[in-house]
């Protein structure tokens, strides 16, 4: 058995990766519900946001600004995916879209690959952030407590607008029913395109403000998609509530089994999935009768 | 001239020949012995693929999964010495392999498109990590397992070490031609046959009577037998056996070639694996060049699936047929239109339109029910006992009870929001009522689902046609003639799928009924609407039902076609119990003998039709006014009543 200072600081390190996943997850969630789109270049694009901040940062030195043209940069990533290939597979088979955002996804990969080389950057941690923090029963990573502050403000805000705007009305409408959307006279397309930049920004901002935590390599978002998968198939397809409470779930998953084995961290998430899959298939908080 | 056995089989002969070829030719351009034996490596594991997606339309992420297993398993067998027969650890790791495959496709195939896709891949990577720590005492974790042995043939001196280069080249071409000549009769099987109409349409074949689970399951578990199988002989052809097996690149990789190749062609997987690989080695040389081609690669499929979906083999083949096939399908195209004029003119008999004067007396085969072993001889064939179904504090349907004689043709009418679908949905037990039962011949059927229901003999043709597209009208019916023939679920998968001449019988009679024997051959998708919706109604009769169930069959026609489907009906009645909801009155008091008024859920009126027409609450739910303001006599209100479609 771990000693509970052991377990406490897995406990953190998960709701850190939770925290993580919930957001990563929170973007594939809201494209997937509202555009019906599995967006397989979403790993690549976390990649894509971690790169954008090593960039940025050694540009700048900031790492606040570093953040802030990463979004303006996954933002016109995001307009362009969907204008120049998305927008085309609408009324394509899933399978054929599946397809394409994986072909995007290896585009996005290799072509990090080849600009920056296959060998890891280092984004370093911004000044605030350094050093630890005496919690009084344990001392953690000043960073990683920020990172989990910065990604709950960060999911606050997006409540905010998809339950609290005109806009996130339409969005949660289109979730439920997007034919429907479409015949009352709003103007899908152009949502369509709020949400799937907001998307990719949701999962730019995560590999972002990872970064500072761990290597910064091509491949480092298809683990994080993976995941966020799992997350989506225990909260329940388009949920937003879903992607948060399965990410966390996932996270503390992941954490707490590696303080017991590490062998069987990952190996205990897919377990999970698999009962869920038998018990409930439609997911936590996903609806009977989605696909 | 090529004999008829010998052009059936120029598949497999053109491969041969590819093949026998291929290490004489292809070398000077880059392909070297090695590079063919990885790409028939590839191949073979894309095969199952192929089937998979190709064939049933599930597009798997986590093929990986079972290419590793049956790598991994028969490389620990043979590295550790427990089996000595490098032949015997292939087929122990390919049964392996299939095994897990059953288990990860039992979860799997409970969801289809999107979540499909997201949980073999999850599945995929569980199995990376499995082999990565959990097993790695076995497995060697991310060192792989070194020194697998490679296969002999023969015993003592003579026997013979196939070693790389040509000798590995040769067992794995003949390996990948086995395979093609095994998934080319599984497409061509009555298994292949319902896994191409699961993936135009799964519901409908549900509805037919085949137990799509277990088919889609079928498909996945060959899949992963031919990734099992493909991942044995991986480990001991480079003597080596790579964790990378069980990578996400590795499915990912297959997923890419098979599309570029082309999905759905079975060779399609070797071209695609040729070019991959070729472009790796080849483009690899070139200075500056080094890691640019996986970049190259993913714009050009980006742009393959965007423009040519088809792939490079599937495009070429569909060339090739549209040559050939232009002037049948310009033909099928005219015919239509001249239909779809005839029909818009009004003509009294459009040309070939089925007519009691034009065609012949058919008798169909129509066995009378079998149940529990003994013959049903219940003159009541169908019984709704209460049926209610609620939607939250909305009751569609609430507590409806009649009962539909054998042999008769019986209606049920009732306004828009009467419950008609509803109640046929629970009749046909697509949906589970929220109380009472529906009884077959005095038996229940209630709770067993729709595959059932067909299987025990009441089938259902839809208000809105569930066709399956892209099949011949002949293949639509024998999708349909399969199922009680052969029983919810089969797997037979080596058989050929005309080879039931019960089956063949039932699908030419059904061309006759349907007079739609000079379209037989035609791709449904062109069909005139008229004729659609004929075979609509002829897909749930070629299941041999006991009770045919039509939803509104006269929605959508033209007069004409009005007359000459009411005649269809009327044939069919014969010898078999019809239930029909229709909103064509007019056609609904000619046809039917008994009559079923539903108003707001509830159940107004049943009876001889003459009686309804003459019910007064009755002309009073249609017409909104009291009887005596509404006309007396009940032919006024027939012609008043008539809802143009």
């Amino acid at each position: 058995m771990p000693s509970t200072a052991v377990l406490l600081s897995q406990a953190f390190n998960g709701l850190a990766l939770g925290s993580l996943l919930a957001l990563v997850s929170s973007g594939l969630t809201i494209i997937l519900g509202t555009l019906g789109v599995l967006n397989f270049a979403h790993g690549a694009l976390f990649a894509v946001g971690a790169y954008t901040a090593f960039v940025m940062m050694q540009a700048t030195q900031s790492f606040v600004l570093a953040l802030l043209g990463g979004c303006a940069v996954m933002l016109i990533i995001g307009f362009a995916m969907e204008r120049l290939v998305i927008r085309h597979f609408y009324a394509r088979p899933d399978e054929d879209q599946i397809l394409v955002t994986y072909g995007i996804g290896m585009v996005l990969v290799e072509g990090l690959r080849t600009w920056f080389g296959g060998n890891s950057q280092r984004v370093p941690v911004p000044s605030w952030g350094t050093g630890a923090t005496k919690l009084g029963f344990l001392v953690y990573p000043t960073y990683r407590l920020q990172l989990i502050g910065i990604i709950a403000a960060l999911l606050v805000g997006l409540y905010l607008v998809l339950y609290r705007t005109s806009v996130g009305l339409v969005v949660r409408a289109g979730i439920e029913n997007a034919g429907m959307v479409g015949i009352l006279g709003i103007d899908v397309r152009r949502t369509f395109l709020f949400v799937f930049a907001v998307g990719i920004v949701a999962v730019g901002l995560a590999g972002m403000l990872y970064a500072p935590v761990v290597a910064v390599t091509p491949d480092m978002g298809a683990s994080f998609m993976v995941q966020s998968f799992v997350v989506i198939v225990l909260g329940g397809l388009g949920s937003f509530p879903g992607a948060i409470v399965g990410g966390l779930i996932a996270g503390e998953i992941i954490s707490l089994t590696s303080a017991f084995n590490s062998a069987y961290s990952e190996v205990m998430l897919y377990g999970l999935m698999a009962l869920v899959l038998v018990a409930r298939p439609q997911g936590l908080f996903g609806t009977e009768g989605r696909v | 001239m090529l004999s008829r056995p010998l052009r059936a089989a120029w598949p497999e002969l053109a491969l041969l020949v590819v093949l026998l070829a291929a290490p004489v030719l292809l070398p000077p351009l880059g392909f070297s012995h090695d590079l063919l034996s990885r790409a028939l490596n590839w191949a073979l594991f894309g095969l199952g693929l192929d089937i998979l997606f190709g064939l049933a339309g599930l597009l798997s992420f986590g093929q990986a999964a079972f290419y590793g297993a049956g790598g991994f398993v028969a490389a620990y067998l043979l590295v550790s010495g427990l089996v000595q027969s490098v032949w015997l650890a292939f087929l122990i790791g390919t049964l392996a392999a299939g095994l897990f495959g059953l288990a990860v496709g039992w979860l799997a195939v409970r969801r289809i498109g999107i979540y499909f896709a997201m949980i073999t891949l999850a599945f995929g990577q569980m199995a990376y990590f499995v082999q990565n720590s959990p097993l790695s005492d076995y497995t060697g974790g991310e060192n792989g397992i070194a020194g697998v042995p490679v296969p002999v043939i023969g015993f003592g001196a003579s026997a013979v070490r196939i070693t790389a280069g040509l000798p590995m080249y040769a067992l794995l071409a003949a390996t990948f031609f086995l395979g093609f000549v095994l998934a080319r009769r599984i497409v061509h099987s009555p298994v292949g046959l319902i896994l191409k109409a699961v993936k135009e349409n799964t519901p409908r074949v549900a509805m037919l009577g085949h137990d799509v689970p277990a088919y889609k399951l079928a498909a996945f578990t060959i899949a992963a037998l031919y990734a099992g199988l493909a991942g044995a002989m991986l480990g001991s052809f480079q003597s080596y056996m790579p964790p990378d097996a069980f990578a996400l690149e590795t499915s990912g990789q297959l997923v890419v070639q098979t599309i570029v190749g082309g999905v759905g062609t079975l060779v399609g997987p070797l071209v695609g694996a040729a070019l991959w690989l070729w472009l790796r080695d080849n483009l690899q040389l070139i200075p500056g060049f080094g890691s640019l081609w996986k970049l190259i690669l993913g714009v050009a499929f980006i742009g393959l699936v965007m423009g040519l979906r088809r792939g490079i083999c599937g495009e070429i083949l569909h060339r090739w047929r549209q040559r050939g096939e232009a002037a049948r399908l310009r033909a099928a195209k005219a015919r239509t239109e001249a239909i779809e004029a005839a029909a818009a003119l009004g003509d009294a008999v459009p040309p070939h339109s089925p007519s009691e004067v034009a065609l012949p007396e058919v008798t169909l085969p129509m066995p009378r029910p079998v149940i529990d072993g003994r013959t049903a001889h219940a003159e009541i064939a169908l019984e709704a006992q209460g049926l209610a179904r609620h939607y939250g504090g909305l009751k569609a349907v609430d507590g409806v009870s009649f009962q539909v004689r054998r042999g008769s043709i019986h209606a049920v009418i009732g306004p828009n929001g009467a419950g008609k679908s509803t109640l046929f949905k629970m009749l046909s037990d697509e949906v589970s009522p929220s109380a009472g039962a529906v009884l077959l011949f005095g038996e229940q059927l209630t709770g067993a689902g729709v595959t059932e229901a067909t299987q025990r003999g009441v089938a259902k043709s839809n208000q809105l046609n569930q066709l399956f597209l892209n099949l011949t009208v002949r293949e639509n019916l024998r999708v349909a003639a399969l199922a009680r023939a052969r029983g919810r679920f089969r797997l037979d998968l080596l058989a050929p799928v005309q080879g039931r001449a019960d089956v063949e019988a039932q699908v030419a009679t059904m061309l006759g009924v349907l007079d739609l024997g000079m379209r037989a051959e035609t791709r449904v998708g062109v069909l005139a609407y008229g004729e659609k919706r004929r075979l609509e109604i002829g897909m749930a009769l070629a299941t041999s039902p006991n009770v045919l169930l039509l939803d509104e069959p006269l929605a959508g026609m033209s007069p004409s076609e009005r007359v000459a489907t009411c005649a269809l009906i009327r044939r069919i009645g014969r010898s078999c119990t019809i239930l029909l909801v229709e909103h064509d009155l007019d056609a609904v008091f000619d046809l039917a003998e008994r009559i079923t008024v539903l108003s707001e859920g509830r159940l107004l009126a049943d009876g001889p039709a003459e009686v309804v027409r003459r019910d007064p609450a009755v002309q009073k739910a249609y017409l909104g006014a009291a009887p005596d303001e509404a006309a007396g006599e009940g032919t006024a209100i027939v012609g008043a009543m008539h809802e143009p479609a």
